[in-house]
């Protein structure tokens, strides 16, 4: 993360919106500031999110800003605060309220699935419930199976929530804006190697780009197309678009021409954009950093295959964490994760298969 | 101290209203289950859990709230839905799974809703606990008055839930009462099986809250440990937790003979409304005449709650599929 930036409202103000180089999670804390600022029905509630700034950086310096009132640090105690969060958003506020590892959703998965996600509905539409869970996603840095899990199929797979995942500093500002706004329970993922913050090491280059500082939106349902490509199509969430960004630049060596999708939402679930990449390259990889089975990847293959079986010119090929929890030792835990080699080959593969 | 006859008598209907609304439930819930008995058969399907015994709490409680004030309840709410005036024809409809009910069939006993008079469940033990604290906190961050409610059986108190919720009301001092369903039965589980204490409202210090005990599943004694707590909660003083004592004259559900409660009937196990119509009689708050007359009045209105919902139409089966998303 960016520490030499100057906090946004310290910035000289001028006429027109400027635009510079951010990380996601600062990116996306603009957002939560800039509404938190136009909003009065939103706060913000965690551990460590006043004084601290959140563990990840997204509330940083917002405590100071807005006072204790609104950002509030809370105990130890997710399945009290977050169904906290639920009630407080049935009773017309717009909660964000942070989660910082996603793998804890377990000690809460009850208010987060059978209040937030399903009130709406039992009640007859009676009650929304608008409330964002900001959580941080991701494994490469030796923190082992309780703190490196991505999760995102365990929570898209229940209805009733929205589950989205930038993949860069741009979307993450603007697809803040945009689950604040909504009406629902959002689940905004961001995958901690490319969020930016200070303790995960170098910054992954394609995740920084320029951010207005003004508000605007990126909506929900509708892939990014990273680059565009003729031979394979590489679709990822999170870190492994960057690492598929990477090994379209292998393939490109090989004299291959790869496309990289960036799934970016979940639910909504662009099915027409993958759908419509696949058709162009008549070749699938899904890189997924959760687990293999009953998750993301064979949601988007059995999604295209669903719409038209031959659109496949080769089998689709999932480069995910195989189903075995996450090891701490680095050689082993690299050896699980979807980075490029891996996908590079599963690519190949898919190339192989019709020479 | 002696409550006004209105109050009394009002309490008395609201009692009246919840056991014959019950009585007929149960009527209706048993066509189509036998002689095999099946949750899903019948007019009324899925499971039951009637408030028999436990009309005094609703009565009491609601009986001394006010309209800004919000509730949430668990998997038994009945008593408290009537009591709070929820509308009976829109419940019994949803009680159906019919168009017309509260959340159009979508909800059923266990998951009933109403904005119109602050009302919500969550059908998971002790689940509810945060939304009402939240709902509490909106409140207070809105600066607008209300106070939340959250029933639970005693059962609920052991999940982490009550604890985690507890420490932010006191911690927070928010406009909160915990109302404790003491019916002894976690399930088919006694409290002297599941509980390390005898009575969980003196757990309450311990989260900075004040905790009260009430006993003998007396309306009057209810609405007036209600009034106190919340008095302290408009004042700023924080939250209650308030254990009621009560009972629980059925199985945890319907078709659960409750074989396990023989023999340990305890000596208050005894049916709160005629206590309470004869204790009325006896003060002169009601002639035996006007008690008869309530019945009478309130029967009908049951009637024509439940007459409505059996006659009203199901859902369109596409329907399903909507309302997911706001």
């Amino acid at each position: 993360m960016s520490t030499k930036e100057a906090a946004p409202w310290e910035s000289p103000t001028s006429g027109e919106s400027r635009s510079r180089s951010l990380t996601i999670c600062r990116a996306q804390r603009e957002a939560v500031d800039w509404e938190m600022a136009n909003d009065d029905r939103v706060f913000m509630m965690g551990e460590d999110v006043a004084g601290f700034g959140g563990v990840f950086g997204t509330a940083d310096g917002l405590g100071d800003k807005f006072g204790l009132d609104r950002v509030i640090d809370m105990p130890i105690s997710e399945t009290g605060w977050i169904g906290m969060a639920a009630g407080a958003a049935m009773e017309g506020m717009r909660p964000i309220i942070e989660l910082a590892y996603v793998d804890f959703i377990g000690v809460c998965y009850n208010a987060i699935v059978n209040h937030a996600a399903k009130t709406h509905f039992m009640s007859g539409g009676q009650f929304k419930v608008p409330m964002v869970l900001i959580s941080g996603t991701g494994a490469g840095y030796s923190n082992a199976a309780q703190h490196s899990q991505c999760l995102h199929a365990t929570l898209a797979h229940m209805p009733g929530l929205k589950v989205v995942s930038p993949t860069n500093a741009y979307d993450a500002k603007g697809m803040m804006h945009t689950a604040i706004r909504d009406d629902n329970f959002v689940v905004f993922l961001v995958h901690k190697g490319a969020s930016g913050v200070g303790f995960m090491g170098p910054l992954v280059q394609t995740s920084l780009s320029d951010v207005p500082e003004g508000d605007y939106t990126v909506p929900f349902g509708k892939v990014k197309v990273y680059k565009e490509g003729t031979d394979v199509t590489l679709a990822g969430v999170g870190l492994a678009v960057h690492q598929a960004i990477e090994s379209a630049d292998s393939l490109a060596k090989m004299g291959i021409s790869a496309e990289v999708v960036d799934i970016r939402s979940l639910v909504p679930l662009d099915r027409e954009g993958i759908i419509d990449s696949v058709a162009k390259t008549g070749r699938l990889v899904v890189a997924d950093e959760d687990y293999h089975s009953y998750g993301l990847s064979g949601e988007v293959i059995a999604s295209v295959i669903e719409r038209d079986a031959s659109i496949f010119k080769a089998p689709p090929q999932r480069v995910c964490i195989p189903d075995v929890s996450i090891p701490f030792s680095r050689p082993l835990e690299y050896s699980i994760l979807p980075l490029e080699k891996r996908i590079t080959s599963a690519a190949l593969k898919t190339i192989e298969n019709i020479l | 101290m002696s409550l006004p006859a209105s109050i009394r008598r009002s309490m008395f209907e609201t009692m009246v209203r919840s056991r014959l609304w019950d009585d007929q439930l149960t009527k209706q819930y048993w066509i189509d289950k036998t002689p095999v008995f099946a949750f899903g058969a019948g007019p009324l399907p899925g499971e039951l859990h009637t408030s028999h015994g436990q009309e005094p709490v609703g009565a009491g409680v609601c009986a001394a709230l006010r309209d800004e004030d919000m509730i949430t309840t668990g998997h038994r709410p009945h008593h408290i839905a009537v009591a709070r005036g929820v509308d009976l024809k829109e419940m019994s409809a949803e009680l159906f799974g019919k168009k017309s009910g509260l959340s159009g069939g979508r909800g059923g006993h266990m998951h009933l809703y109403d904005k119109r008079v602050n009302f919500s469940s969550s059908g998971i033990i002790a689940e509810g606990l945060g939304p009402a604290a939240g709902m509490a906190f909106a409140r207070k961050m809105q600066k607008k008055s209300g106070v939340a409610l959250s029933f639970l059986g005693d059962g609920a108190v052991n999940q982490g839930a009550f604890h985690e919720v507890m420490n932010i009301v006191g911690l927070h001092k928010l406009p909160f009462i915990c109302v404790i369903e003491d019916n002894k039965w976690a399930v088919t589980t006694h409290k002297s099986m599941s509980t390390a204490c005898e009575r969980n409202s003196d757990r309450a210090g311990n989260y900075g809250m004040v905790g009260e005990f009430v006993e003998g599943n007396d309306p009057e004694s209810i609405y007036l440990a209600t009034q106190r707590a919340l008095e302290r909660a408009k004042s700023g003083e924080g939250g209650t937790i308030l254990e009621i004592e009560t009972v629980r004259l059925s199985g945890h559900f319907m078709g659960d003979p409750a074989g396990y409660i023989t023999g340990k009937k305890s000596e208050y196990q005894v049916d709160p409304v005629p206590v309470y119509r004869a204790r009325l009689i006896a003060e002169g708050i009601l002639t035996e005449q006007e008690a008869s007359d309530i019945e009478k009045v309130v029967g009908a209105e049951v009637d024509e709650a439940i007459t409505f919902a059996l006659e009203a139409d199901y859902p369109d089966a596409a329907d399903a599929v909507n309302c997911t998303f706001a």
